[in-house]
């Protein structure tokens, strides 16, 4: 019914971390649903298949509807939408912790929804870490026990929680705070004390709910830049929900868009530009900034052979980066891949049309 | 909701229902009247259509004691061994502040003291200090000082061991209740319906089946306020987990956290400024409770105000108690919601206040230390003391030799005018009209079934052949509920109007509500001797503050908008007011009336101390004479009084407020 992107697509244009394109799937769901309402599951069991108006009919409410992703290790992926569209209960569901009422999930090859309670309680305390869009900070406890909340949790002793507490305030620039109660402090310092302690058990896999929505633009700049230097330090799998497409296109390696409960499309920012689904996800990307998220190889167009060329640009490269090359020199540009074969030319005029939007 | 809707759709057939419902509960109570020889069925109740509730009660509570038996032991057995235990747990506090501990006899004696005077007051000084600052240190200082310096340290220290114990209990038993009905959904309704029934429960009804189980004294005394104090915890705490943001459970689920660690490490940690309210709404009840309980051998300063009410001429020391008993509630009250307030600091702030707490302590043992080697640190030698009794009687004397004519005055019109008619016209109102007023205006709120139970409620006081005493506290209830709402509503007015008004109101409001109801009786009585005024005035005076602050409340909260509108529309300000906002707060000034009926109910048992002849005066007859089923029935009417008003109002006010689209 929906259009959803299955296979992982082969990654023509570098995201910011190109490792991913190969690494293998960390966490999957298939066929997931999500149906609020009494008697939810039988009434799916009968109609696995059933639409918006039948789910309606039934005084039902799908907030999930047939979601199917794969997110590979290390890879950020980001999850969109407009308010209510699912993106919260989706990561909810991935996370077990709303139930979903169909479907799989698995986590480097165990299913997650089989799992009884001691190995959930297992699984959470060392792999999977969480950040809140409300910060969800314990208002008892200062920032260096809420940390090493996680940590005490799982049982270790005061000490070494909280020398290891510490090392992540350290980390998020916090040093100075340690001793401080939620309510001391401004909201960005809240929502690092939150990442801090989303990260103190060191998981695997890192889930986001708008982490930064709650921050003036300045501080979620600054924010942002923290989160990729944390991950380049830390390279974890990350599920990230944000209602801002610059942000999706400077964290995020691929980008899933809903509406309505279902994933209508799945892609690199530049697929999502080039080649939107639907005129929703077409209405997403329209105020974006071309030039930064466009790449010479993504738009190239194939050359004539004996074509005389100009400036050499790698394909990877964003459009912002070649523009000034491209436009100053008189024959068009020749893309190469890494390995320096030719792929294709960039024309000046077609160059501007990408830029403006009217490209394709 | 949907009565709503049902009365709409009701309303086409409604004219001549209605019509037909009026006429009749006019005949109901017209026929009695005019045809007394004919209806005298109908006018005074048949003795022998009497239903022998209280024989049955009785009965039931004598099988309870004698003959239950749950197999391995009795419920005798069982109530023997609570109160046994409670006995143990109140001998720690009571030996720490009240009598230390002796061993052995007269001559090789040893003894050791109870907490120091000196290090209490300074303790309580320094604490304060911690909490609130210097007033509230100045506060805490002359509170204890006076109790102190006025000779009633040693029964304040009876009741305060009685209110520690009993706090404890009733903080412990009301968050685990809470937590299990939070925990168990199953369970919540249950809780809830219970809790509902044991608040509008008169305070003193709980007293008479004790006393017949447990025996007279503190033990039941305790058991007592802590079944009373208990109920408001449990709530606080459902709705305090309840409250607790939902991301903060999830974090604890995310986390790892074990269904234990979710509970104690995250959703009642959060919770702790909701529940802290909680415990000082348990400190003031407990305090209110323990004094009362004095009825039933709790001691302490219970025991000395309500000794000075039985003595002619006790009326000075009994101020002098009643005095203590204030000071030891304002205080507790005011240093339980700095605790509220109290806000987690951290590096040298935080030092300060573990400081603080530690000199405190420090104070505490040190002097009690101290007092091994100096006895007058452990109690105060009399001549230290300052006694005002005398001085208290010359007040007594003054007021009776100055004010006495005016107030006898105020009196005598009173009785003559307003309260001796309306009794005997309520005594005399035949009981088939009553039951038929009531059906009547229960039927047109809410329908058949709704008028079914309103009216078997009401149908109790006759048929349990309580008529005369019952009637008596209708007459007392009403009466009050309106000189208190004519009191009240224009001061609640006035504050809606006025900051500094508002300001002054919720202050004297807070310090109404902090003294527990039965000090209320000792300046009552010093003014109007006893009899119905004297409890007439004390129930106002203590019934009067929900009419005041939800009047304020409800007048504030009428939006600026809809004022405007008013306003341009060429309102005057009193046709504003008479348009405008009083139909709009009017349900919440309703829902303080329904607070005001519910404080008058049950003040008026404790003013049946200063003799009325109500259904009260049968609780306390009960007790003194061990008859736990007519105690028990009065109580049952008076709880059956209490439903029907607070149903009654309920309805009025969900339907106004449905109809006025909130
Ligand atoms: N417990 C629930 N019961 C019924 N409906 C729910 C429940 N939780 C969420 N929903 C509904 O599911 C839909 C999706 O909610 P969700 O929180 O996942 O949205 P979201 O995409 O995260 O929105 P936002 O951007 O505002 O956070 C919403 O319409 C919401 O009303
Ligand atoms: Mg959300």
């Amino acid at each position: 019914m929906a259009m959803v992107t299955l296979a992982p697509t082969p990654d023509s244009s570098p995201g910011k971390t190109r490792l991913s394109a190969d690494a293998p799937p960390a966490l999957v769901c298939r066929n997931l649903w999500k149906v609020y309402g009494a008697n939810a599951e039988t009434f799916l069991r009968e109609n696995p298949e059933a639409t918006p108006a039948e789910i309606r009919a039934a005084g039902l409410f799908a907030a999930v509807r047939d979601a199917t992703l794969e997110i590979r290790q290390g890879e950020i992926f980001i999850i969109m939408g407009l308010s209510g569209s699912g993106k919260s209960t989706l990561v909810r569901c991935l996370s077990r912790l709303v139930e979903p009422t169909a479907g799989l999930v698995f986590y480097e090859h165990q299913n997650l929804l089989r799992m009884t309670p001691d190995e959930l309680i297992q699984l959470r305390r060392h792999k999977m870490g969480m950040v809140f869009q409300n910060f969800a900070l314990l208002p008892h406890r200062t920032v260096l026990g809420n940390v090493a909340f996680p940590l005490e949790v799982q049982g270790l002793p005061k000490e070494e929680r909280e020398e290891r507490a510490r090392k992540v305030i350290d980390l998020v620039g916090l040093t100075e705070r340690a001793g401080h109660y939620p309510r001391e402090l401004s909201g960005g310092q809240q929502q690092r004390v939150g990442i801090a302690r989303s990260l103190a058990a060191e998981p695997a896999l890192w889930f986001l709910d708008e982490p930064f929505s709650a921050l003036d633009p300045l501080i979620r700049h600054e924010m942002q830049n923290e989160f990729l230097r944390l991950q380049r330090m830390l390279s974890k799998t990350i599920v990230f929900i944000t209602h801002d497409f610059d942000e999706a296109i400077r964290l995020g390696d691929r980008i899933a868009i809903m509406k309505d409960g279902v994933i209508i499309q799945v892609g690199t920012a530049e697929e999502l530009v080039l080649k939107p689904a639907s005129d929703y996800v077409a209405a997403f990307t329209r105020h974006v900034a071309r030039a930064k998220v466009l790449t010479a190889g993504g738009v190239c167009v194939p050359v004539i052979p004996g074509e005389p060329l100009g400036p050499i640009v790698p394909a990877s490269a964003r459009l912002a980066e070649v523009a000034a090359a491209v436009l100053s020199a008189d024959a068009p540009a020749a893309v190469v891949d890494a390995n320096g074969a030719l792929l294709g030319k960039l024309v000046k005029a077609s160059l501007i049309a990408d830029l403006v939007g009217g490209g394709q | 909701m949907s009565d709503v809707a049902l009365q709409q759709g009701r309303l086409h057939l409604r004219l001549p229902a209605g019509w037909i419902v009026a006429v009749l509960v006019a005949l109901a109570v017209l026929v009695p009247y005019a045809a007394p020889q004919t209806f005298a069925w109908a006018k005074a109740y048949p003795a022998t259509w009497i239903v022998p509730v209280s024989d049955w009660l009785k009965a039931f509570l004598y099988w309870l004691a004698r003959d239950l038996t749950f197999g391995l032991f009795t419920f005798k057995e069982m109530t023997r061994f609570i109160s046994s235990l409670f006995g143990y747990a109140l001998a720690v506090p009571k030996a720490v502040f009240s009598t230390g501990i002796t061993f052995g006899d007269e001559d090789g004696a040893f003894h050791i003291p109870r907490v120091s005077w000196a290090g209490l007051i300074a303790a309580v000084t320094v604490w304060s200090y911690m909490l609130g600052g210097l007033r509230l240190a100045v506060l805490g200082f002359v509170g204890f000082a006076y109790i102190l310096v006025f000779g009633q340290w040693d029964s304040a220290m009876v009741t305060l061991s009685q209110v520690l114990l009993a706090v404890l209990c009733g903080v412990a038993g009301g968050i685990g209740l809470g937590i299990l009905a939070f925990r168990v959904p199953r369970l919540e309704g249950a809780v809830v319906a219970t809790l509902d029934f044991m608040q509008t429960v008169p305070t003193f009804a709980y007293l008479v089946p004790l006393v017949f189980l447990v025996g007279v004294g503190p033990v039941s005394g305790m058991l007592a306020t802590i079944l009373y104090a208990m109920p408001p915890m449990v709530r606080v705490t459902m709705m305090a987990l309840k409250r607790v943001p939902p991301e903060l459970d999830e974090l604890a689920r995310m986390t790892g956290c074990q269904p234990r660690q979710v509970l104690w490490k995250v959703l009642v940690p959060s919770a702790r400024d909701d529940l802290l309210v909680g415990v000082n709404q348990v400190i003031m009840l407990t305090l209110n409770m323990i004094i009362i309980a004095a009825m039933i051998g709790a001691g302490g300063l219970g025991f000395d105000v309500l000794n000075a009410l039985r003595q002619a001429n006790g009326l000075g020391k009994g101020l002098e108690a009643g005095l203590a008993v204030v000071a030891l509630a304002i205080v507790l009250d005011r240093m339980s919601r700095a605790l509220v307030e109290l806000r987690p600091v951290h590096g040298a702030a935080a030092q300060h206040r573990r400081r603080l707490f530690w000199a405190g302590l420090a104070a505490l043992i040190g002097f009690t230390l101290l007092s091994f080697a100096f006895p007058a640190l452990e109690s105060l030698p009399p001549e230290w003391r300052i006694t005002t009794g005398s001085m208290w009687s010359d007040v007594v004397s003054w007021v009776n030799i100055n004010l006495f004519s005016t107030a006898d005055a105020l009196r005598t019109f009173l009785l003559i005018y307003i309260l001796v008619p309306v009794k005997t016209f309520l005594i005399g109102f035949p009981w088939v009209g009553l039951l038929a007023v009531v059906a009547g205006g229960a039927w047109s709120l809410g329908g058949w079934r709704f008028a079914l139970g309103m009216t078997a409620l009401i149908a109790f006081i006759p048929v349990a052949g309580l008529w005369e005493r019952g009637m008596t506290t209708i007459y007392l209830c009403s009466i009050s509920v309106v000189i208190a709402s004519l009191i009240g509503l224009p001061l609640g007015f006035l504050g809606s109007r006025s900051e500094r008004m508002h300001k002054f109101l919720g202050a004297m409001c807070d310090t109404l509500q902090t003294l527990p109801s039965f000090v209320y009786l000792l300046p009552v009585v010093m003014l109007f001797r006893i009899g119905d005024v004297s409890a007439l005035v004390a129930i106002v005076l203590y019934a009067m503050v929900p009419a005041i602050r939800f009047t304020d409340h409800g007048l504030r909260r009428v939006p600026p908008s809809l004022q405007e509108a008013g306003t341009m529309a060429g309102c005057t300000g009193m046709q504003r007011l008479a348009k405008v906002e009083l139909p709009y707060a009017l349900p919440e000034i309703m829902l303080g009336v329904n607070q005001v009926i519910m404080m008058a109910l049950s003040m008026l048992v404790i003013s049946s101390f200063v003799g009325t002849n109500d259904l009260g005066k049968q609780i306390q007859v009960a007790i003194s004479q061990a008859d736990p089923g007519k105690g028990l029935s009065a109580g049952l009417a008076i709880a059956f009084l209490g439903i029907l008003a607070d149903r009654m109002i309920g309805r009025w006010v969900a339907a106004r407020r449905e109809r006025m689209g909130f």
